[in-house]
């Protein structure tokens, strides 16, 4: 008897794993583990936020992983390999990342601002059911 | 009372007495002196966000919901807005300046003379009194609406003339101003941005 056995697909906890802050002074931010410190906390760090411990109840793992990342590497290497693996150009392409910045966007709206989506989307709505009916 | 004295002459010589003659006994107790009161009125200053030509919205009252354009402050916190009339019917109104909220929207109004319209300019003119047989016979009647004078009118007409021209200018806009403002389900007006 033969089977096809697969590793998970599961995001790890695991040294490079690039982490978004969900708490904190620098929540919203994305900084990558560096280290584990036990089965609670890691220690992070990135060009954007300082290195520190953080709990991992306060932290979403994202898909992305800086695969060179050594252990307990210092801040220039985590800079240097942050930037060789394009973590935030990655980021920024992402679904997920576009999905934060649009409800940001849609939430700093003005009252005008409302009312022009509003109407636009009227506008667009007339126009897919027009060539709907069409078709 | 030290200090008047007046000059007095007894005989050949000359004396200075006091002109009031000092009391010759104490209050047994303490008169009760009123408070000086050092509160003085201060002028109002309204909100920062309410600056003239912005875009209102009316919460209370009978035009409630309304989005309005702010001409200018009067005097104590009430503020002077027009619909535009043609545009949503709130003619040139005085407005509590609490019962309003200021949206970042801003209409040109430069330009607008406004000079005229000051708390005089609203003021009702007194009826004359009625006899008591008078106003008994007058509460059976329906009340008759007062019209609205034409020098109300000439105003407004001149007024919002300038403003709906500077409305013009930004697409979308007057049908903005001529919508009203209202909540849903899942709103959150706290957390809004105007």
């Amino acid at each position: 008897m033969s089977c096809d056995v697969k590793t998970t697909q599961w995001r790890l906890v695991e040294v490079g794993r690039v982490v978004l802050l969900s708490k904190g002074p620098y929540s919203g931010k994305l900084a990558t583990i560096v280290e584990i410190i036990d089965h609670k906390r890691v220690l992070i760090d990135s060009p954007i936020v300082p290195r520190q411990s953080y709990s991992l109840k306060n932290v979403t793992l994202t898909p992305i992983v800086i695969d060179n990342l050594p252990r307990g590497a210092r801040n220039g290497v985590v800079k240097k390999l942050w930037e060789n693996c394009a973590v935030d150009t990655k980021w920024a392409e992402s679904s997920w990342a576009k999905k934060i910045t649009s409800k940001e966007t849609r939430r700093n709206l003005s009252d005008f601002d409302r009312f022009r989506v509003l109407v636009l989307r009227k506008q667009r709505r007339f126009e897919v059911r027009k060539a709907a009916a069409k078709a | 009372m030290s200090a008047e004295n007046k000059q007095v002459t007894f005989g050949s010589g000359k004396r200075e007495i006091p002109a009031q003659k000092a009391s010759k006994w104490y209050p047994a107790e303490d008169e009760p002196v009123n408070k000086k009161v050092r509160k003085t009125q201060k002028p109002t200053t309204l909100r920062p966000s309410l600056k003239p030509g912005a875009v209102l919205i009316i919460l209370a009252g009978r035009f409630r919901g309304k989005r309005v354009v702010y001409l200018k402050p009067l005097s104590g916190g009430v503020i002077l807005v027009t619909g535009p009339f043609k545009l949503n019917g709130v003619p040139l109104r005085r407005v509590n300046s609490r019962y309003v909220i200021a949206t970042s929207t801003i209409v040109d109004i430069t330009g607008v003379q406004l000079d005229k319209f000051d708390e005089k300019y609203f003021a009702k003119d007194k009826e004359a009194k009625k006899s008591k047989e008078e106003k008994f016979f007058e509460a059976g009647k329906k009340p008759e609406k007062k019209p609205v004078p034409e020098v109300r009118k000439a105003d407004q007409k001149e007024i919002d003339a300038a403003v709906t021209k500077a409305i013009k200018q930004t697409p979308h806009l007057s049908a903005y101003i001529s919508s009203t403002f209202s909540l849903s389900k899942g709103d959150r007006p706290h957390l809004m941005k105007f």
